[in-house]
């Protein structure tokens, strides 16, 4: 294959990177920025999003797109009730305490994982693609669901900061990110803050895994690279910040394409592993990261 | 004070005979004599990405021992077998042997399948002096790699596999040869001989790609595919098999494109009539053993499928969509087996006699086909301790298996320094 198709494919295919780890990745940052929690079990609330999408795809007769656009509201609301339940259940009795709500989300995670090992099982289940759409290239084809990937996660992001920066509820949610104790002085229920953020944070994970699971599959093991690689992201771009994740999001998704199609993805994983160590280290509040 | 007697027994005398009597009345129809049971630790991927392959091998050796069980159990002893999840992980691998030797007290070990937990286990079983039976298809025990306690008897390895199958290849899907496989042992075992059995037949190989195992996109791999590949000969394995099949049917399109060869392995559990897998219509595959039941299937392999619970069509009989692997869990089966007629001709009583067993084992050469063995008759060979046997290619029609080529048990045959009989136990 000549040069020029050869790097548009990777281009397209660091994009579509790029867009999964951007939905991904919002949800963890939202909930750190505001909650300062780090939720390890955030690769489950995905896992659970995909998995929903099959059990709805199956449940949903009728045409494809249909049982996807199902998906795309069922999936984030049982997700999103999921995450609100550990909340009141872990998080609030642990008063959100940094070390122990990393050890009680490790356990949240196993749980999950475990429990759709039980009612899920362990095969790997494909999900359709709400159209079969192919964009056949004189080069290649691609799929032009990917595509439409990439701009739902466009949508997606840009829904996510017109409701932190024009909405009532995002003024509270960034008030309360700024100074805990002077919101609950101005009379905002920081509790209910909490638990809202912590469920849109596990909502929008699900939403991102309803519009990746079509290009992958359903497997009760996928939410750890995801975890993973949204900790990656938020790093790279500052934990709670929307424009950092974004910008991570694109630089690790483009060069992950670009150096694994010409070089090798094993370079890709290490160069993103060291600019992870290269920005702890000189920058440890991430490229947007506001200093503490 | 009262007093009971056996014709006055009391309230709780009499309950407990009772209680005696239902318990009696409950148990298997065959009552096992003074012999303790024959405990056989079974290491099992019942978590991880080996586990849809570790529910099918716990069922397949649960209907294999109930069989041998209703048939007598093993030199007369019930055999009980003792399940240990080792999360398809090396690591836990070495535990699970550990802990099936020691605390457990097993006579043996069997059942491990994924190459990454062999290897991770294999040389603790040797330090433990346990005899330890794969059923994996690695070429690691063949190879000379393992120790003298390592045999796999009840499925064929990689490398006899890739040399009786070769020339069908060539003769009938092309000689210019693509391989993708897994970058590891498993894939490595493809790596290493397919290329030498292809030049045998006249072809070659054009490229080799290597995939990450933990890789879950495929499509940047897919232009490193040469434009003149006739054959691309795939060995994918683990959960995001679904995605390489579906992006490579995105990337040819409706254009010019290869045959496809591949591994069931890829697509064990995995119903071959999945959306997104239209791609491989037409395509081919090795399977070890049939999961379509053949046309002109015999008794035992009715006898097997009914013992086991799976349908013609290779699904559970309870459930349609619950997809077995066919291919590869016959092993268990057979291994079962094997051990029995090992411990009968050896006089095996006690952990004390393993090392006679081995010896047993390795004395064994001819396995034919029966009851014992659905998947066809096997010879062993006691100094790889290597089973070698017939291997099946199916092509994908409307979406179900169909067997077009079985190769005989000679082509399986290879030559190899290997000999286990030389080691010191």
């Amino acid at each position: 294959m000549a040069f020029g198709p050869f790097l548009l494919l990777a281009l397209m295919e660091g994009l579509v990177t790029a867009a999964v780890l951007s939905l991904a990745a919002v949800g963890l940052s939202l909930v750190f920025g505001v909650m300062r929690v780090v939720n390890v079990a955030h690769g489950e609330f995905f896992m659970l999003g995909a998995v929903i999408a099959w059990f709805v795809s199956t449940m949903v007769p009728g045409p494809a797109w249909l049982a996807f656009a199902a998906a795309l509201i069922v999936a984030p609301v049982l997700v999103a009730a999921l995450a609100a339940m550990v909340d009141g259940l872990v998080l609030k009795r642990l008063s959100y305490n940094p070390e122990a709500t990393i050890l009680a989300t490790i356990g949240v995670m196993y749980m999950i994982q475990q429990a759709a090992l039980s009612y899920y099982g362990p095969d790997a289940r494909p999900v359709l693609a709400p159209f079969s759409w192919r964009l056949q290239l004189p080069w290649f084809g691609y799929s032009g669901y990917k595509l439409f990937v990439v701009l739902a996660a466009g949508l997606v992001l840009l829904a996510v900061w017109l409701g932190l920066t024009r909405s009532k509820a995002g003024l509270v949610m960034r008030a309360t990110q700024v100074d805990r104790e002077v919101a609950q002085a101005f009379g905002i229920n920081v509790g209910l803050v909490y638990r809202g953020v912590f469920a849109l944070g596990a909502g929008l994970a699900a939403l991102g895994a309803v519009l990746y699971v079509p290009i992958s599959q359903a497997h009760y093991l996928m939410g750890h690279d995801p975890l993973l690689l949204s900790f990656i992201v938020v790093i790279i771009g500052g934990l709670g910040s929307l424009r950092g994740t974004l910008v991570a999001a694109l630089v690790i998704g483009l060069s992950d394409g670009v150096i694994s199609m010409f070089f090798s993805p094993t370079l890709a994983k290490i160069l993103a592993t060291l600019l992870v160590g290269l920005v702890l280290v000189f920058r440890p509040q991430g490229l947007f990261g506001a200093k503490e | 004070m009262t007093t009971t007697s056996l014709f006055t027994p009391s309230r709780r005398r009499l309950l407990q005979t009772a209680g005696a009597g239902l318990l009696t009345s409950a148990m298997p129809s065959y009552v096992w004599g003074q012999a303790a049971p024959l405990k056989i630790g079974f290491q099992l991927h019942r978590t991880g990405i080996g586990a849809s392959y570790g529910r099918w091998y716990e069922r397949t050796t649960t209907a294999a021992a109930a069989a041998i069980n209703a048939a007598g159990g093993i030199a007369g002893r019930e055999v009980q077998i003792h399940y240990e999840d080792d999360a398809t992980d090396p690591k836990r691998g070495a535990e699970v042997v550990e802990k099936l030797a020691g605390p457990a007290g097993c006579d043996l070990i069997m059942g491990t399948l994924f190459s990454h937990v062999v290897m991770g286990s294999a040389p603790r079983a040797g330090e433990l002096k346990i005899p330890y039976l794969v059923c994996s298809e690695g070429y690691h025990v063949a190879s000379g790699a393992l120790n003298r306690w390592v045999l796999q008897p009840g499925i064929t390895d990689v490398r006899q596999q890739i040399s009786a199958m070769a020339p069908w290849v060539a003769e009938n899907l092309g000689k210019k040869v693509t391989m993708i496989y897994p970058d590891y042992a498993f894939g490595h075992d493809h790596r290493d001989h397919f290329p030498a059995a292809i030049e045998a037949q006249g072809g070659e190989v054009i490229a080799q790609i290597a995939i990450p195992p933990t890789e879950t996109s495929f499509t940047r791999y897919l232009p490193q595919i040469p434009a003149d590949t006739e054959v691309l000969y795939h060995v994918m394995v683990g959960p995001a098999v679904l995605t390489f099949v579906k992006e490579l049917g995105e990337f040819y399109g409706s254009g010019a494109k290869p045959a496809l060869f591949g591994f069931i392995d890829s697509l064990e559990a995995v119903d071959t009539a999945s959306p997104g897998l239209e791609f491989l219509e037409g395509s081919h595959f090795w399977e070890g053993h049939c999961r379509a039941k053949p046309a002109d299937a015999g008794a035992d392999e009715t006898a097997y499928r009914a013992a086991v619970g799976v349908d013609d069509n290779g699904c559970s009989v309870s459930d349609a969509k619950d997809v077995s692997t066919y291919a590869h869990m016959f092993s268990c089966w057979e291994t079962l087996y094997f051990i029995k007629e090992a411990i009968e001709t050896s006089g095996y009583s006690s952990p004390a006699d393993r090392q006679k067993l081995v010896e047993a084992m390795e004395a064994i050469t001819d396995l034919p086909a029966g009851p014992e063995r659905p998947q066809g008759a096997m010879v062993f060979d006691g100094k790889k301790h290597q089973a070698f046997g017939v291997q099946n290619i199916s092509k994908v029609e409307g979406g179900k298996l169909v067997r077009v080529h079985q190769t005989t048990l000679e082509e399986s045959l290879y030559d190899n320094a290997t000999d286990y009989t030389a080691l010191s136990f």
